[in-house]
């Protein structure tokens, strides 16, 4: 994004004003854990301060600013605790040696219209601040138990050996489990094979009645709507009893009329009774889709000569595949994150991942199921990018300016 | 679309394959066990030596806590799936009340002991219920953190209703079993009295009371792991769960914990077999049992797992742990020293009244 | 127009009068949009509705003790309970003929614990009566009123009795009184005992706790949601990433991730002494109770939020903002006139489905929330698995049902269904 705003210098005071802010911010934590926070708060924001006013007046030159701020922190926190403290006060330092140039050289307005009072930009940078804090909230759980998977013992518990850095307090173990326990395999499989079947039946049912829903004249459209929508509704409890006599007559049809194969009918069973629950969530968005959908588009194309399904497929599919994608998104999250049900309605050779986690919860904390849901961040993280990583590479092919 | 057909192929040539392999389910019997080290140790003690000897393949389902709700399912939707199934006494009570067991004549349907004493002799008084075959016998008891109690460690059972000597959390089962009648027991109820005490609205009264004492600094357990890892936490002082949990904390993965035995209560972990299955089905589920508990076999469990077995002729053939090679005796429940003073469980009282005292209770907790 | 009155009907271009032409161009597309709805309608239908509301017929179904005891329930229809003397002979012969033909069938036992609901020791009385009943002999016709009083006291008593006459019925209410803390006795309807009341408070506290968490959702999302939109694309989709993240994970990982962190000793309470912001001894008590549960199902539920929510903002054009401004808005004004207006649909679908799972979800206060942080949907999932009284699971499931459908029918009317956009 190109700048929007020419910058220029800003006095001293404000610099003064921002970075002394920050250092008593840090200050005040550094001494309160220290006997007093004042104190603490107060020697934070002079040594900001002075920083600044040296860097600005004496040293001139920003990268070795910054790199003395970094080095000078990082060595100071050694210092004061070890390892742990010097990651810490290095990543202070290099903050605040950013944030004083930052400040000074008034980059802050650079990407900012240029009519912004200054209240705007103050509330431009505390919106800013108060969303990072809930992405923290967010993001902080899973990054804070992911390492728990590389501990040596068998609990959720950090150790003071892993508190130090210490390799004899970490180990490889919980993820070897994973790839040489039996269990662990055969239900990660169950998952896999599950949940996409489950996905294409919820979405393929699901995309039609939605289609159906928003045409104009539907009789008892409130009423089909609950019932679509019903599975999300009921407890899950109850859907799981009640659906495990249905499953079971079922079953019992399947292997005894059909004579299929007893394995076979497992997975049929836990593959409908998955869809079900994914419906309510491919209804709710596709129909939310189509409301916004522009009905002379289909009319255009019929009109040119195209066939229901040609339109269908050509026309109006392209436009509803983001509601689509994102309810199928929804409903295989159902179906791979799912316990209740499964439970109820699978037995041992359908067992799926989130069954073999929860039955590792009760019966042993392991964290093994830890060493699983790292597995499976590290490929979320690698699919989204790759999909992000495409997506600009085709704006690229085409020409277009990144957006 | 390219996309989801070739994913459509992939899994239908998954499925297919996965059904080719289980081709011959003729002799392959299902198993319900708890998961975790308990099916381990199943799967040493008992499945691998059967599946060698008879050839029938054993599938090992972990669904013991959710078996009676699911047995009582399957056989309204008459589709039992099950053959042999892992429940505790108090649940096999149920299933048997609820005409969901079959009943079991221990002379007849299981193995005597290796000098002839008949089993329903050597399983003596364990056999609580017509239905129920005894495998182990477990104790819910007390574990502490060393490093947390000071110089003076807990000796009795009411040390956990000691704030003052003790202070900080401690965890307990959620629900009244267990718990009220400790709490009678710590508040001056002669052993013998409890059940007659607990059988009065004001006896209930007085258990709650006593509980309400430590209300406060309860954590409350639901899983028989929460109480390990709440101790290797320092979350807790001290805590009830079963004594093989404690054990794999204090001697697998060397916890600061120790065991508190005083008034442990006694429960017991067995077979039982469905109600309604079909006779060759049931015929192999019962040559299982016959199997899996003779004195043998159940002596051959304890090596794995620190459960005392349920017959009597099993407890001199003991030995020691599989991997760890210390002796297994001292850390059963049943071990003389450990047993001093236990508290023994009364199933059919709690049969009758758990209803009405879950009720109670949680109406309580809720307050 | 006076031509077409006098001229008959308006004949569209195949000589077929319009309205009929019109009439049949609309059942046409009321049949194909049929069509479209009706393989889900009907798989769910099947495989859903109609095993669900079996399920929860069982909150009335009550035909096992007639089922049972056929007998004895005809013989206690003549018999006045308010005579203050036991039933006669007849009752006791017709007990003891029922007893003997449910203990060959093994059912004995199983009236007997769905009798054990309303009153504890019927349990035992008809485990210990149907012991003996195998050996009776019907056609003695010796007296088996004593025989009986001599196998269990209870049956001398007038009590049993009366509450085997009021659980005679095909139908009950009984289980539906028991989920609102009341009981059916015979003296009508009364409310359960002060030391067993617990169900409505469950019931006060899921609704309550989960509006919190709704609240606590939109309070958090909306900004997330505000920003994601209004990026540029290429930095959207990367904090995208930190929403789907969570999302992405299991359930059970996170809520344990979220005992880590809340304990006594866990990983908040720890920097948080640390940093000398409080002291080792009163760390803070955030979890086990109503805040963790809240906490937690925030976490967990966020991304339910904001996504909707996104979806949403993002149809918003930014330019109608600045038009506001442009004619002299304040930047609040602008935001509340302008953008939130827009914005309502998201917020109401991102509320209706996080409100919708948090009444259902169980597992997570199961294990954060301690005694003061579970939900009726505990109660239900102890009832089913562990206590067997399907009934009550059922009553308490449906009443749930009933308030969910209530509030979705009440959002219908408010906002439209229509508006409910998820991603």
């Amino acid at each position: 994004m190109a700048a929007l705003t020419p910058i220029s210098r800003k006095p001293f005071w404000l610099v003064a004003l921002m970075v002394g802010g920050f250092g008593a911010f840090f200050g005040l934590f550094i001494g309160t854990s220290n006997g007093s926070g004042i104190t603490g708060a107060i020697v934070g924001a002079a040594l900001m301060v002075g920083l600044a006013w040296a860097y600005i007046n004496l040293l001139k030159n920003e990268p070795v600013g910054r790199g003395i701020t970094f080095a000078a922190f990082g060595i100071a926190g050694f210092a004061a605790g070890g390892l742990p403290t010097a990651i810490l006060g290095a990543l202070i330092g290099a903050l605040g040696g950013w944030l004083i140039y930052w400040a000074y050289e008034g980059r802050y307005r650079a990407y900012l219209a240029p009519y912004l009072t200054w209240q705007q930009v103050l509330w431009h940078f505390g919106f800013r601040t108060i969303c990072g804090v809930i992405f923290v909230f967010l993001i902080t759980p899973i990054l804070v138990v992911l390492p728990l998977s590389f501990n040596a013992q068998n609990f959720f518990t950090f150790t003071p050996e892993m508190l130090r850095f210490d390799p004899a307090g970490y180990s490889l173990k919980h993820y070897q489990d994973f790839f040489s326990n039996n269990e662990w395999q055969r239900s990660f499989k169950n998952s896999l094979i599950i949940a996409p079947i489950a996905t294409i039946i919820s979405v393929t049912l699901g995309t039609l009645a939605a289609i159906g829903l928003s045409q104009s004249h539907v009789p008892g459209r409130r009423a089909i709507m609950a019932i679509l929508i019903s599975p999300m509704i009921v407890p899950l409890i109850i859907s799981a009893t009640g659906m495990f006599f249905f499953y079971s007559q079922i079953g019992n049809w399947m292997e005894g009329s059909l004579g299929l194969d007893k394995n076979l009918v497992g997975y049929i069973k836990v593959v409908l009774a998955h869809a079900v629950l994914g419906i309510p969530f491919v209804i709710i968005t596709v129909t939310a889709t189509l409301v916004g959908f522009d009905r002379s588009l289909t009319r255009a194309a019929a009109n040119m000569g195209a066939d229901p399904v040609t339109t269908f497929f050509r026309v109006q599919m392209p436009l509803i595949l983001p509601g689509v994608i994102s309810g199928g998104l929804f409903a295989f999250i159902t179906s791979f994150d799912e316990v209740v049900v499964v439970l109820f309605v699978g037995s041992a050779s359908q067992k799926t991942l989130p069954w073999q986690m929860f039955t590792g919860l009760r019966e042993q904390i392991s964290p093994t199921i830890l060493a699983v849901a790292t597995i499976l961040v590290v490929i979320s993280i690698a699919l989204l990018t790759t999909l992000e990583f495409l997506r600009r590479r085709s704006e690229r092919l085409r020409g277009m300016s990144p957006s | 679309m390219k996309f989801t057909k070739t994913l459509m192929a992939t899994t239908a040539l998954t499925m297919v394959a996965g059904v080719a392999g289980a081709a011959d389910m003729a002799d392959e019997m299902t198993i319900v066990s708890w998961g975790g080290a308990y099916t381990a140790s199943q799967m040493n003690a008992y499945h691998k030596p059967y599946m060698e000897k008879t050839g029938v393949n054993i599938i090992s389902d972990d669904s013991s806590a959710e078996a009676v709700a699911k047995l009582r399912a399957m056989n309204e939707a008459n589709n039992i799936t099950w053959d042999v199934v892992d429940v505790v006494a108090s649940d096999a009570m149920r299933l048997c009340d609820e005409g969901l067991a079959l009943e079991i004549d221990p002379d007849t349907m299981l193995a005597d002991a290796p000098d002839g004493t008949k089993a329903s002799e050597d399983f003596g008084d364990l056999l609580v219920s017509e239905c129920f075959i005894p495998q182990i016998v477990y104790s819910t008891t007390f574990g502490y953190r060393t490093d947390m109690v000071g110089d003076k460690a807990p000796t009795t059972v009411c040390d956990i209703f000691d704030l003052a000597t003790y202070p900080g959390k401690r965890s307990l089962q959620k629900r009244p079993i267990d718990n009220m009648e400790w709490a009678l027991y710590c508040d001056g109820v002669a052993k013998d009295d409890i059940y007659d005490v607990l059988g009065t609205d004001a006896g209930v009264d007085r258990a709650l009371a006593k509980l309400d004492t430590i209300k406060d600094q309860v954590v409350w357990w639901t899983a028989g792991a929460e109480t390990p890892q709440l101790l290797a936490d320092g979350e807790v002082v001290m805590g009830s769960t079963f004594n093989g949990r404690l054990f794999s904390a204090i001697a697998e993965q060397n916890q600061p914990i120790g065991m508190l035995w005083d008034m442990q209560s006694f429960d017991l972990d067995g077979w039982i077999i469905p109600a309604g299955l079909s006779p060759e089905r049931q015929a192999r589920a019962l040559d299982y049992v016959y199997f899996a508990t003779d004195t043998q076999r159940l002596a051959d469990q304890a090596k794995y797992i620190s459960y005392g077995p349920a017959r009597k002729s099993s407890a001199p053939l003991v030995g020691k742990h599989a991997d760890l090679g210390i002796d297994m005796a001292p850390h059963m429940p049943t071990d003389p020293a450990n047993a001093a003073n236990v508290h023994l469980y009364d199933y059919s009282w709690w049969a009758d009244n758990r209803d009405d005292l879950d009720a109670k209770f949680q109406a309580w907790l809720a307050k | 127009m006076s031509d077409i009155k006098t001229n008959g009907p308006v004949l569209a271009a195949d000589g077929t009068p319009l309205k009929r032409s019109l009439a049949r161009a609309l059942r046409v597309e009321k049949t194909r949009a049929l069509m479209l709805i009706a393989p889900l309608l009907i798989f769910v239908l099947i495989s859903f509705i109609i095993p669900i509301v079996s399920m929860l017929f069982r909150s009335v179904d009550n035909r096992i003790v007639e089922d049972t005891m056929p007998y004895t329930v005809a013989a206690l229809k003549t018999w006045d309970a308010s005579s203050g003397a036991l039933p006669d002979e007849p009752v006791y012969a017709a007990l003891a003929r029922d007893m003997k033909a449910a203990a060959e069938k093994k059912e004995h036992t199983r009236i007997g614990g769905r009798l054990n609901y309303e009153e504890s020791g019927f349990s035992s009385l008809f485990r210990k009566t149907g012991r003996a009943a195998k050996k009776f002999d019907l056609d003695s016709g010796e007296p088996f009123k004593a025989k009986l009083i001599d196998i269990h006291k209870d049956w001398g008593k007038i009590e049993t009795w009366k509450i085997m006459q009021t659980h005679s019925v095909d139908y009950t209410n009984g289980y539906f009184l028991n989920a609102v803390d009341m009981k059916r006795t015979p003296d009508g309807a009364q409310m359960q005992d002060d030391d067993k009341r617990v169900l409505l408070k469950l019931f006060g506290r899921t609704m309550w706790m989960s509006l919190v968490i709704t609240g606590m959702c939109i309070l958090l999302g909306y900004p997330v949601a505000w920003i994601l939109a209004n990026l540029p694309a290429r930095q959207a989709n990367l904090l995208m990433i930190l929403v789907l993240l969570p999302f992405w994970t299991s359930l059970l990982v996170r809520t344990s991730a979220w005992k880590v962190m809340l304990q006594q000793q866990g990983v908040i309470n720890d920097v948080l002494v640390w940093l000398g912001f409080i002291a080792d001894d009163s760390r803070l008590i955030i979890i086990n109770n109503a805040t963790g549960t809240i906490i937690a199902m925030t976490h967990i539920l966020l991304p339910f939020m904001i996504l909707p929510m996104y979806s949403v903002m993002q149809t918003i054009q930014p330019s109608y903002l600045r038009a506001a401004k442009s004619l002299g808005a304040t930047n609040w004004t602008a935001f509340w006139r302008v953008y939130f207006p827009q914005s309502i649909p998201g917020i109401g679908a991102g509320s209706i489905l996080v409100f919708i799972l948090a009444i259902g979800y169980y597992i997570t206060p199961e294990i954060v929330g301690g005694n003061k942080g579970v939900f009726i949907s505990n109660r239900i999932a102890y009832h089913i698995s562990t206590s067997l009284n399907w009934g009550l699971a059922a009553a308490l499931g449906s009443i749930l049902l009933a308030a969910v459908l209530i509030l979705y029918w009440a959002y219908d009317k408010i906002v439209g269904i229509d508006n409910v956009k998820l991603g």
